[in-house]
């Protein structure tokens, strides 16, 4: 299930809509690492509000793709982690490690823009 | 209806199904909210395991009722290579694959009880069971 990614201004907005494979998370990763580049863009939302599960290869897997997204230059938030989904990572053991999280697509948005916005916010 | 499925595992898209399969049987052996998700999580790092491992196996799924509790058996088995050192197998952090080294350990945690038994060249199974509370 290839996974929707939209232009919006400076931001890309990945939001899956249905359980993915690993090789769906994986082709997720390097589309995002592709498209950084392609429209030039500052930021990347991805929005796992539907997973029901993030298991510790999805865990891995978005880790991996914000570091990549982060070498292109541009920030990654995972938006949308359902508190059920949360409460089985935190029993796994599992961290989504420095990776910037947001509640929603909303808060989202605001956390990039606050980031990316030129000449501010130096040091992050 | 006998509640009982068994998953066949070949494929990482078999990982998706097993967890799915196990969530809806979870939930209708009566586990709710953030139990759904610890049992489909642990379905996931089994099933993946035998990916990684085995490349193929099965995936078994079945309510259970003892003495009036409830719940929910995952019996993933293959005869892949097996597991020359359990113990290290279970520690944290220990990968031979691409993993996390989080799977087995992190399943464990997740379940009420567990248990893994592999020979090597002969395969491996791993029970492991949650109870509704």
């Amino acid at each position: 299930m290839l996974v929707p990614i939209l232009k919006q201004g400076d931001f890309l907005i990945a939001t899956i809509q249905s359980a993915l494979t690993d090789d769906d998370l994986l082709r997720l990763r390097d589309d995002l690492a592709e498209q950084v580049g392609r429209y030039r863009s500052r930021g990347v939302i991805v929005d796992v509000t539907v997973l029901d599960v993030m298991d510790s290869f999805a865990a891995r897997t978005l880790r991996a793709l914000s570091h990549m997204v982060g070498l292109r230059g541009a920030q990654t938030v995972i938006v949308g982690v359902q508190p059920e989904v949360a409460f089985a990572m935190v029993q796994l053991g599992l961290t989504l490690g420095d990776v910037a999280t947001a509640l929603d697509l909303e808060e989202g948005l605001a956390l990039l823009q606050r980031r990316t916005k030129r000449g501010g916010d130096r040091g992050r | 209806m006998a509640d009982e499925v068994v998953v066949p595992i070949g494929s990482d898209a078999d990982i998706v199904i097993a967890r799915q399969k196990g969530r809806a049987m979870a939930e209708r052996v009566g586990f709710s909210g953030s139990n759904l998700a610890v049992v489909a999580t642990a379905i996931s790092e089994v099933a993946r395991n035998i990916v990684e491992y085995a490349k193929t196996g099965e995936i078994a799924l079945k309510a259970v009722n003892q003495g009036g509790k409830h719940g929910l058996v995952v019996v993933a088995r293959d005869e892949g290579p097996g597991i020359p050192d359990i113990a290290l197998a279970m520690q944290d952090g220990y990968s031979t694959a691409k993993g996390l080294g989080l799977g087995l350990p992190g399943a464990r945690r997740l379940m009420d009880e567990f248990e893994i038994v592999s020979r090597v060249g002969r395969g491996t199974t791993v029970t492991m069971k949650k109870w509704v509370r």
